[in-house]
């Protein structure tokens, strides 16, 4: 059943694809090149004919679950229709084969794109101005913090901490080390929201910013936002919003009314840039208008009615990466937007939100909203009146009187043909699973979702083993993770060199 | 149009099911405050049909290499890719599917990666690698990052030669951290070996070289590499993976991590991106590497399967004592350039490498030849070269386009270089005697 490696596949002599042979006259490579930089022992790349590697691939791709295929419900990830139009524009010649280093002159039309979209992002952040350099999510909180600190550096004082709750995203803190703040995190309360009592007590003249999803990663609402804007900004920090769950305020409220100060927007999940198994994404930055002039360089810019980069930018804080951004991902985004139009942006938010609390509300008898009290392990119902946003975290620590856990029932789902949620985040919900249905999914498509959580909630109390031992269906069983963890087993040529 | 299958009548039926007659009863959680008055002021929605045109139009305004012939390089380059690259990654298995958290519906996703490590190890003779990186510029950056984090020295060397933006994303990485970057200058087009020995000192990190550098010289890598190691620093290398069919490998040079850019392995410029950046380095350093690593295992049946690995290097686990920020990375270009490089093989590439130095310094002897026109440095060349112009060369490249031509970098775009009258030409397996002619004729008109 399983696949050979490519490199099994090698045969000497094959060939996968043709090239032409020199049209211009030919020399030796030892008349190009010194002798020293001549590659001694050529890379062990394979031998494969152009029909091995397309069944190999092909055969590869099967063993893959996808959102084309059923629901994919993982919790904070959006992962929603990618339409297939947006596919097809990005791969218009004019675009694909458009190289970055070419004068503006000849990038007429990838320029304005550039700054239709960054004008777009702005208006729906309801923020002043738009980066679309960072390659991802993290990369743009990355590039948001850099530009806090850039803020505060002309200010005459960098300050020194990120305060965070703690149920952020783990890229939240890891990008606040790599700016060089540190991270101070502060307990969610016994709503499920941020104690803004405790916030005010542990802000101070060395608080950089404060770095809040919203909604936050339990799928609620921050209602006091304006308070906690309020309590950052007396204190001299910025608001920073972590965009992830963008998807459930399109046209309802943007980060900029909320007094968010940066936020940071996922091309790859609110605007259906497909995700690729793990990327390619995008991460552009909004900001507020006394923060623009910190942006990366170089910036897309109209004089009249040319496009042009401006690379002017005294202030920025500089590249954080080559080039003007991942174009291709900023096309699909350009195409979603227009598709949708205002009111369509709105719909999608509207039905988010409208199917994550069909689910909820249908699922909670059997898998409930609580919270972990901070400091103890002491479990706190989200009251069924509260309503989740665009999704919503369940627990199932009823399920542990069975001996079974959250990750048997992700695995089972599988098993049912489905994608698991996501399990064990945020870390103050006990046994948890985020449920993220996206407005992409018909109501018929989530009815067999629930379905399926609750026929495998009834397989707990009957059949518990079968749901431990899941997936039963897969074309691999659980592997064994610890056994993976070693140098030897990260690739064949380093398995190789060492058996010699 | 929208993507949202549900009508007014399924709307309803779920609205009943959780007795709420409207969406506005889900939203009474977000104060009116901030609630948006109106709606958004975007411009109207469109058809697929009219996005299909409106769109069409705009790649239309754009002179792309499928309408012009592009000497265009400087770290991206219009290289062949064969089309079963895209119809295989393209597929809905690959394109849209995520991150593979759920290992045993995501083989695909993660022997694809394993395979791909496998080749990044073998095309830089390094011991491991990871999934990818954004790009060549925050690979760089990344690898500046572990250097400083592996030696507790606080200090990093550049070659000026290092391609411009690489720099700056060093630069901007290093600001937040502390992290003093220091870039030598280049006059003769590589770096003195000399100069860079008087530079490193007990502090030093690690020194970041690229072979072909920005202006497609090859350094004086053993010499470079002696210096480093002579005061205790990590040899950094940026290497065009194309290059590495003729060209030593960073791993017999001696370098301690290898970085670059992907894109010449079977991605599209696409303007910039998304391409991908590759990583590797000696097997000592695994632990502090940025970004997905997979690994090879078995499940409970003994059969053998791929799995997400070393992840207490990772921000979903360390949090805060990450190794890197790294969550979405560039995944599907990294399949496609393990596609790209399974296609080409072991042949192909060395072929691919060799077409690039004929056609290059074919260009190159043509163009020297034109009055006015000369190299500018006396070094080795890989596929690209810094030609001294009689006229601007923001000036040629203006005028050439209008015959057609992507003529090249002006090198003035990057005042930090200091080079007057430079422009930096590409020449690819892709580009023809009868483009290479052409080019040269119109250089001519300079003369």
């Amino acid at each position: 059943m399983s696949e050979p490696l490519i490199f099994e596949l090698s045969s000497p002599g094959r060939r996968g694809v043709s090239l032409p042979t020199p049209d211009v006259p030919v020399r030796p490579v030892s008349s190009y090149l010194p002798d020293a930089d001549l590659r001694g022992t050529p890379p062990g790349l394979p031998e494969v004919s152009e029909v091995d590697v397309v069944r190999h691939y092909t055969r590869l791709s099967t063993l893959n679950y996808h959102p084309d295929r059923a629901m994919y419900p993982l919790g904070s990830c959006t992962i929603k229709h990618n339409p297939k139009v947006n596919e097809d524009m990005a791969a218009l010649p004019g675009f694909a084969r458009l190289h970055p280093m070419q004068q503006d002159e000849t990038c007429q039309g990838g320029l304005q794109l550039m700054y239709e979209l960054s004008r777009d992002l702005a208006e729906i952040a309801g923020l002043e101005g738009v980066t679309l350099q960072p390659a991802a999510g993290a990369h743009g909180e990355l590039t948001g913090l850099m530009v806090m600190r850039a803020y505060h550096e002309a200010r005459g004082h960098a300050r020194r901490k990120v305060i965070i709750p703690d149920s952020a995203h783990g890229t939240n803190p890891a990008s606040v080390t790599l700016v060089g703040y540190e991270t101070v995190q502060i307990p969610t309360n016994a709503h499920g929201l941020v104690d803004t009592g405790r916030l005010a007590e542990l802000i101070d003249e060395e608080t950089a910013a404060f770095m809040l999803t919203n909604p936050n990663t339990l799928g609620l609402f921050e209602s006091e936002i304006r308070t906690i804007a309020d309590i950052v900004h007396d204190a001299g920090a910025l608001l920073y919003m972590d965009g992830a769950n963008l998807n459930a305020v399109l046209g309802i409220t943007r980060p900029g009314d909320m007094g968010f100060d940066v936020v940071h927007f996922n091309l790859h999940k609110t605007f259906s840039t497909p995700h690729g198994g793990g990327g390619p994404g995008a991460g552009p930055v909004g900001v507020r208008s006394d923060l623009v002039r910190f942006l990366p360089t170089p910036v897309p810019v109209k004089d009249g009615d040319a496009y042009r980069f401006d690379y002017d930018r005294p202030d920025s804080i500089g590249r954080v990466r080559g080039f003007g951004g991942s174009f291709g991902m900023m096309v699909r985004a350009y195409a979603y937007i227009r598709a949708n139009g205002p009111d369509g942006l709105r719909q999608v938010s509207e039905n988010a939100i409208l199917n994550a609390n069909y689910i909820m509300r249908r699922l909670e008898k059997h898998y409930p909203r609580t919270v972990l009290v901070h400091g103890t392990q002491k479990e706190t119902p989200i009251p069924a009146e509260v309503p989740c946003q665009h999704e919503f975290v369940a627990s199932g620590t009823r399920f542990r009187a069975h001996g079974v856990r959250m990750l048997d029932i992700a695995k089972r789902l599988l098993d049912y043909g489905f994608y698991a949620p996501t399990i064990y985040f945020p870390l103050i919900v006990p046994e948890a699973a985020m449920v993220e249905p996206t407005e992409t999914e018909s109501k018929e498509s989530i009815d067999r979702f629930i379905d399926a959580m609750t026929a495998i909630a009834e397989e707990v109390e009957n059949d518990p083993e079968l749901v431990r031992n899941a997936p039963h269906t897969t074309p691999v069983g659980r592997l064994d993770e610890a056994r993976a963890a070693h140098p030897k087993t990260l690739n064949l040529r380093y398995e190789k060199s060492l058996a010699e | 149009m929208t993507y949202i299958p549900n009508t007014d009548a399924d709307r309803q039926a779920m609205m009943e099911a959780i007795g709420i007659g409207s969406v506005e009863e889900l939203l009474t959680v977000i104060p009116t405050g901030v609630r948006l008055d109106g709606a958004l002021d975007l411009p109207p929605a469109l058809s697929e049909l009219e996005l299909h045109d409106t769109m069409g139009e705009m790649a239309a305004r754009n002179g792309s290499a499928d309408r012009m012939a592009s000497f265009v390089g400087g770290g991206m380059y219009d290289h062949f890719v064969p089309s079963a690259i895209g119809h295989l990654a393209g597929r809905s298995e690959f394109l849209t599917s995520y991150t593979p958290y759920q290992p045993e519906v995501s083989q695909g996703t993660l022997q694809g990666i394993y395979e791909f490590q496998t080749m990044i190890c073998e095309l830089t003779g390094l011991d491991v690698a990871n999934a990818s990186m954004y790009d060549g510029a925050s690979a760089t950056a990344e690898a500046a990052m572990l250097a400083r984090s592996a030696t507790r020295r606080d200090r990093v060397i550049l070659a000026g030669s290092v391609h411009p933006h690489y720099i700056e994303t060093v630069r901007t990485y290093a600001h937040g951290p502390g992290i003093s970057v220091e870039t030598l200058p280049c006059p003769n087009g590589t770096l003195d070996p000399d100069l860079l020995e008087s530079a490193l000192d007990d502090d030093t990190a690690c020194v970041i070289v690229q072979h072909p550098n920005f202006f497609g010289c090859l350094e004086s890598m053993r010499d470079l590499e002696r210096v480093v190691h002579g005061a205790g620093a990590l040899l950094v290398m940026a290497v065009d993976p194309i290059s590495l069919g003729v060209i030593e490998s960073p791993g017999a040079y001696g370098a301690d991590i290898a970085v670059g850019e992907g894109q010449s392995m079977g991605n599209q410029v696409s303007y910039g991106g998304p391409a991908l950046g590759f990583f590797a380095a000696r097997d000592r350093f695994v632990r502090r590497m940025p970004g997905r690593i997979a690994g090879q295992t078995v499940d409970q049946e003994n059969r053998r399967g791929f799995v997400l690995t070393l992840q207490a290097r990772e921000q979903h686990i360390r949090r805060d004592k990450a190794t890197s920020n790294i969550c979405t990375s560039q995944q599907l270009n990294a399949l496609m350039a393990t596609i790209y490089l399974s296609l080409i093989g072991k042949e192909g590439l060395k072929q691919v490498a060799e077409l690039c130095l004929h056609k290059s310094h074919y260009a190159a002897e043509r163009i020297a030849d034109l009055p006015g026109f000369e190299l500018a440095f006396d070094r080795p060349f890989f596929k690209e070269f810094v030609v001294r112009t009689p006229a601007a060369p923001g000036e040629i490249v203006t005028r050439l386009a209008d015959d057609g031509l992507l003529t090249g970098i002006d090198l003035r775009r990057f005042p930090s270089l200091e080079i007057e009258n430079g422009l930096l030409i590409a020449v690819t397996e892709r580009r023809t005697r009868a483009q290479i002619d052409r080019l040269v004729e119109a250089l001519g008109k300079f003369s």
